[in-house]
């Protein structure tokens, strides 16, 4: 695609490529601090949730707590196949097979996390150093002519298709919505009972947050007002703009870790108490 | 390492040119409520009057006084000895991204290069009444307009820092702020955004946000223009609804050749030459 209408390819900014440069070579780090840290920390977090996730969506049981009480893990909502239970299943149970009903899900949030512009600053610095963090050279960048030598960013395949982020971003919000039914569902005790167990309490944070993430979204801050030229002239627009989406977007990378960790850990006791390992107290 | 008593700085500071160098141990007292740029005055007015370092306002305001202190792209102006551990040697090496003149200063003539290929603000027909402007269609570009020009946040991005080739195809956080600026101007009319993709290299960008942690005026580039202007881009080329949208409600034209030759052109070409004699 031409740079504008009726222009070849772009002229290359003149300047001079190759001039020497001040200061030690690129591969000696400067840095006193603990620069490696965050990286570290933040991949080892990161892996521990994909970890846990594999080894949840895959277990295939104990998702569900059932006849206590309406508590569905959010790795397996909605549930749509043959053997989810008849209180949550969602569409037209059995016409799809038995697999882990997590793995037919999964893929959306997944997908959605995966393209945010915080999560991907934390993989391209954590997990392909490219940065691992600010003025420390790119991996394999200081070896002329080695793979990495050379970097091209989000401009061609695969990485191009991070473009596609405000598309999870539309499936995210029916998910935060599903989410939001589940959190209701639990406080539903047996066939007609309500009530409060301490399960509901993490169902409602867990929506709580994901609302707080999916809100937050860059491209959300986008599509609600960030687009317009002029703000004068889109009043309502403008107010979730201002009020709701810009401070979301502002602490975008705490609810990014808290909405993430707060799902296994809604899992996680969803597990426990289906299992029969704990019990799930009632508060009234 | 070399020692440190105390009461003492020991500086390392890099001197040399194009041709080579190393840094080079300065020792001095330390004194009370220094920033670096005065320890970096205090060794050029005795131990080494050759020294070359690029200062002017002392406040933070001219940007001129950029390097790396221990491996941190900062204002040395703006980095109070207070705040470094003196009790170890403290490194003092010019912006690594950009060409060495000598010692400290650099040549950073790459980003005034890259300003002149910015399509400058383009208003419509002024309407008969005249403008009427509000706070709220300005105050986002207003942060823009904080930047100082230190050229820290162009000196950290990797983009560039790591791979000098892409100099060629990349504007740099600092200019992608600037576009960011005239794309969300009220008044503009210029549609930028195939021009800021292809020409300015937006998808270089990954959004790791150093620019954002060394901006010594604390714009925040990458949530308020980097990622908005990706966005945009999106409009324009990877979303449908966005395209059908604009098909039916109509938006500003994009641009043409004719508003890109006087920037590109060889009459700005012949125009920069003309200046560059001058001079």
């Amino acid at each position: 695609m031409s740079v504008v209408e009726g222009t070849a390819r772009p002229a290359p900014i003149p300047v001079e490529i190759g001039r020497a440069r001040g200061g030690p070579p690129r591969s000696k780090v400067l840095r006193r601090d603990l620069w490696w840290l965050q990286p570290l920390a933040i991949a080892l977090g990161l892996a521990a949730f994909v970890g846990y996730g594999v080894w949840t969506a895959f277990r295939g049981d104990y998702y569900f707590a059932g006849a206590h009480a309406h508590y569905l893990s959010p790795f397996y909502s909605p549930c749509f196949v043959r053997s989810c239970p008849t209180d949550v299943v969602w569409g037209p149970a059995g016409s799809i097979g038995s697999v882990s009903p997590a793995l037919l899900v999964l893929i959306f949030p997944m997908g959605f996390r995966v393209t945010c512009y915080y999560y991907r600053k934390t993989y391209y610095r954590s997990f392909w150093a490219s940065p691992p963090a600010c003025a420390v050279a790119d991996a394999g960048s200081t070896k002329p002519g080695g793979a990495r030598s050379r970097y091209s960013g989000e401009t061609r395949f695969p990485l191009i298709l991070q473009n596609i982020h405000r598309y999870f971003w539309y499936v995210a919000v029916l998910f935060a919505g599903i989410l939001t039914w589940d959190a209701i569902d639990a406080f539903r005790f047996g066939p007609n009972g309500w009530g409060l167990g301490l399960g509901t309490i993490f169902f409602v944070v867990n929506a709580g947050l994901i609302w707080a993430y999916t809100l937050g979204c860059h491209a959300c801050r986008h599509l609600c007002g960030g687009g317009l030229k002029r703000f004068s002239q889109a009043p309502v627009r403008f107010a979730i703009w201002r009020k709701v989406v810009s401070p979301l977007n502002a602490h975008h990378q705490l609810f990014a870790w808290l909405s993430l960790f707060w799902i296994a850990w809604t899992d996680f006791y969803v597990y426990l108490v289906s299992s029969g390992a704990i019990h799930d107290p009632r508060l009234f | 390492m070399s020692a440190v008593s105390t009461g003492e700085l020991l500086m390392k500071l890099w001197r040399g040119d194009a041709s080579g160098g190393d840094f080079v141990e300065y020792r001095l007292p330390a004194q009370e409520g220094e920033v670096v740029l005065d320890v970096v005055h205090r060794i050029q007015a005795t131990e080494a009057p050759d020294l070359a370092v690029r200062w002017n306002c002392k406040a933070g305001k001219c940007g001129s006084c950029s390097a790396e202190i221990n491996g941190q792209p900062r204002l040395m102006c703006m980095t109070r000895m207070s705040t470094l551990p003196i009790d170890e040697p403290i490194t003092i090496s010019p912006m690594r991204t950009f060409p060495v003149i000598r010692d400290l200063v650099t040549d950073v003539s790459y980003n005034y290069e890259v300003a002149k290929l910015i399509p400058s603000f383009t208003p419509g027909p002024r309407p008969a009444e005249g403008y009427r402007m509000f706070q709220v269609d300005v105050e986002r570009g207003q942060e823009f307009r904080k930047c100082i020009e230190c050229f820290l946040c162009q000196n950290v991005c990797h983009v560039i820092r790591d791979h000098e080739e892409n100099k060629a195809h990349y504007a740099g956080p600092r200019f992608l702020a600037r576009l960011a600026e005239l794309e969300m101007h009220p008044l503009d009319t210029l549609d930028r955004r195939a021009y800021i993709a292809e020409r300015m290299g937006l998808g270089y960008c990954n959004i790791t946000k150093c620019c954002t942690e060394v901006c010594p005026e604390g714009i925040h580039i990458t949530d308020n223009a980097i990622i908005p202007l990706k966005e945009r881009v999106v409009d324009q080329r990877y979303d449908p609804v966005a395209w059908l949208g604009r098909k039916i409600r109509g938006r500003p034209r994009p641009m043409t050749p004719a508003d890109v030759e006087p920037y590109t052109g060889a009459a700005a070409k012949a125009a920069r030459a003309g200046q560059a004699e001058a001079s």
